[in-house]
């Protein structure tokens, strides 16, 4: 069921960032920092975009989602637990021994888990095997890809988007989640995009330029990506890396960081009292108070 | 054998082509390569079904694998150390451990690549691509053999790294000889020595056994055409029933064939085995012949290293 209320799909990524800071706290690993950047781009794709059942994880004619940038898993797994592909409980098994939701995603593993990912540049490459796929049948479905910024340093990205263009995939949307930030630091400083729109651009793709946290200019953008025909779309999303939990947005140290108690707590407090605050927006709103 | 030659590139150019016309979820990826690597026939006959990836080696392994998840059987080619060296963690990452239907068939490599030198020979493919868990691995020996092994790995899921030649081979079996994966083949019934060869080595370990009879030496060759899984029963049986064992492989003696079979004995029936192949160098320029004598793996030298062996 499409979702297309803005405050119903600010409450899903919200929720999908709840999801997880229990992961990761429960996990006492992963990578929180960039998985709640893309919470929104999760949101908009598996509620209001994509054309998914989780009861029918394998269907043929579905469209796919690759997560390139694998060590966000955590955004993907709570992600499809908010859409009912598993029980949000076993959200606190990640990383753990045995689990299904191992560090980096294994789609033997889970159900819903379109592609296996984890070592960085690979992703794009995949997405376009199933983009050709899906013209080659005639099938129809969309492939999307969601790439780290500091994931375009690896050079297969650039061949893939070379593939993409030639094979003219329209069918295929890659999203940058572009929180500006890696490992050792700023991407600026430690090898510079510069012109990240214009790289694109004379790769042949469509280049959408959006506020990535925005779930309006999301839904606007994967929308007109459909419309554009005999190229693939970029959509670069400007995101805040650590978005909703105050103390991790913006800093790099929170890449592949885990909360402690307190920060759990701190963290769960805040994205509980921004759950609070979207249900009353949705409410005013339906009483058109705004 | 025959004396006819021919390189089991192509066998696999026709083979390939054949098999799009049975299977239409074949699809075929080429690093432009495709005149080298013989996959331009299958492009002649499907070019819906044809993806030239351009010089871009680890974009082809990872589309290949895009295409598997979609229920498609892509055979990827290149040559070998395009393959197993340049794409090493796509191929590990998102084919092997997935455990995607895509098959590598790279051809060029060894020694006998020859003139382009030592970094088109590619010496340490068959190590690499054993060592990954789900990953098979297949050398063909001659025209018939490769044309199997083409057909036989559509059918069976799964990764499978098949290696192939740019040198012309003589043709060993006959139309219609029966062969199965993981199962290798013995040829002859000798007592005295058993060579177990792999690939275009096949040939020279048959070369060396006519010589070696002459002399009064008994001889039985294995092609070992499937490295993994490997025969474990057909060498322990050997090495009870001939006790010198050689192994001969266009290959380091690390991580190969030799290594495969001296694990098998390590741990069933440890007895002496002399592997012949190139030994922890890189090769050099010169034709296919020149460079299998002068890295001494030519039936000549199989011969020398048996008569060395005291038997």
């Amino acid at each position: 069921m499409k979702i297309t209320n803005k405050y119903a799909i600010e409450k899903i990524a919200n929720d999908i960032r709840i999801g997880i800071i229990e992961e990761v706290y429960y996990g006492q690993s992963g990578h929180p920092g960039g998985s709640l950047s893309c919470a929104d781009i999760m949101a908009v794709l598996y509620f209001n975009q994509m054309n998914i059942d989780p009861k029918r994880p394998s269907a043929p004619e579905r469209d796919r989602f690759v997560l390139s940038k694998g060590h966000c898993s955590p955004a993907l797994y709570s992600t499809l637990a908010c859409k009912g592909y598993f029980d949000k409980k076993e959200l606190q098994t990640f990383r753990k021994l045995g689990s299904r939701l191992q560090g980096h995603p294994d789609k033997n593993k889970l159900p819903g888990v379109d592609m296996t990912s984890g070592s960085l540049g690979q992703g794009l490459s995949v997405a376009n095997g199933m983009a050709l796929s899906s013209k080659l049948n005639h099938d129809g479905y969309r492939v999307y890809c969601l790439l780290g910024d500091g994931e375009l340093e690896e050079g297969q990205v650039w061949e893939a988007a070379m593939s993409s263009n030639k094979y003219k995939l329209d069918n295929l949307c890659v999203i940058v989640d572009y929180n500006g930030l890696q490992i050792d630091g700023n991407i600026e400083e430690v090898k510079s995009l510069k012109h990240i729109y214009d790289k694109f651009k004379s790769f042949g793709f469509n280049v959408i330029s959006i506020d990535g946290n925005n779930v309006e200019e999301l839904i606007a953008s994967f929308d007109l990506a459909k419309q554009i025909k005999q190229r693939p779309t970029v959509v670069i999303a400007k995101t805040t890396k650590g978005k909703g939990v105050s103390f991790m947005e913006g800093k790099a140290q929170w890449h592949g960081k885990s909360p402690n108690d307190e920060e759990y707590n701190i963290a769960m407090n805040e994205l509980r009292e921004k759950e609070h605050s979207i249900l009353e927006m949705q409410k005013k709103d339906s009483e058109g108070g705004i | 054998m025959q004396d006819i030659k021919k390189a089991t590139r192509e066998s696999y150019g026709e083979a390939l082509a054949k098999l799009g016309e049975e299977n239409k979820n074949i699809v075929v990826l080429d690093a432009d390569l495709s005149s080298a690597t013989k996959t331009c026939e299958f492009a002649k006959k499907f070019p819906d079904r044809f993806f030239n990836m351009g010089i871009a080696e680890q974009d082809m392994m990872a589309t290949a694998a895009g295409f598997a998840t979609c229920d498609k059987i892509p055979y990827a080619s290149t040559f070998a150390v395009f393959a197993m060296g340049r794409a090493y963690d796509q191929i590990r990452n998102s084919i092997c451990y997935p455990n995607l239907n895509v098959k590598i068939c790279a051809t060029h490599a060894g020694l006998t690549v020859g003139e382009d030198g030592a970094t088109h020979q590619m010496l340490e493919d068959i190590a690499l691509a054993r060592v990954l868990p789900n990953m098979k691995v297949i050398c063909a020996s001659d025209d018939i053999e490769c044309k199997w092994a083409v057909q036989e790995i559509s059918k069976i899921p799964g990764p499978v790294y098949l290696r192939l030649a740019r040198a012309k081979t003589n043709i060993i079996y006959e139309e219609g000889q029966r062969f199965e994966i993981g199962k290798g083949i013995q040829i002859g019934e000798g007592k005295d020595a058993t060579i177990i060869a792999t690939g275009i080595c096949v040939a020279e370990a048959i070369k060396a056994k006519e010589i070696l009879e002459n002399k009064g030496i008994s001889i039985r060759v294995i092609d070992m055409h499937t490295i993994k899984p490997i025969d474990k029963n057909l060498i322990i049986k050997c090495a009870k029933e001939t006790k010198n064992l050689f192994t001969v492989e266009d290959h380091s003696i690390i991580g190969g064939l030799g290594s495969a079979v001296c694990e098998v004995l390590a741990d069933e029936y440890p007895i002496k085995v002399t592997r012949i192949g190139v030994k922890d160098t890189f090769g050099q320029s010169g034709t296919a012949e020149e460079l299998l004598d002068y890295y001494k793996i030519s039936a000549k030298y199989i011969v020398q290293e048996i008569e060395n062996g005291k038997m």
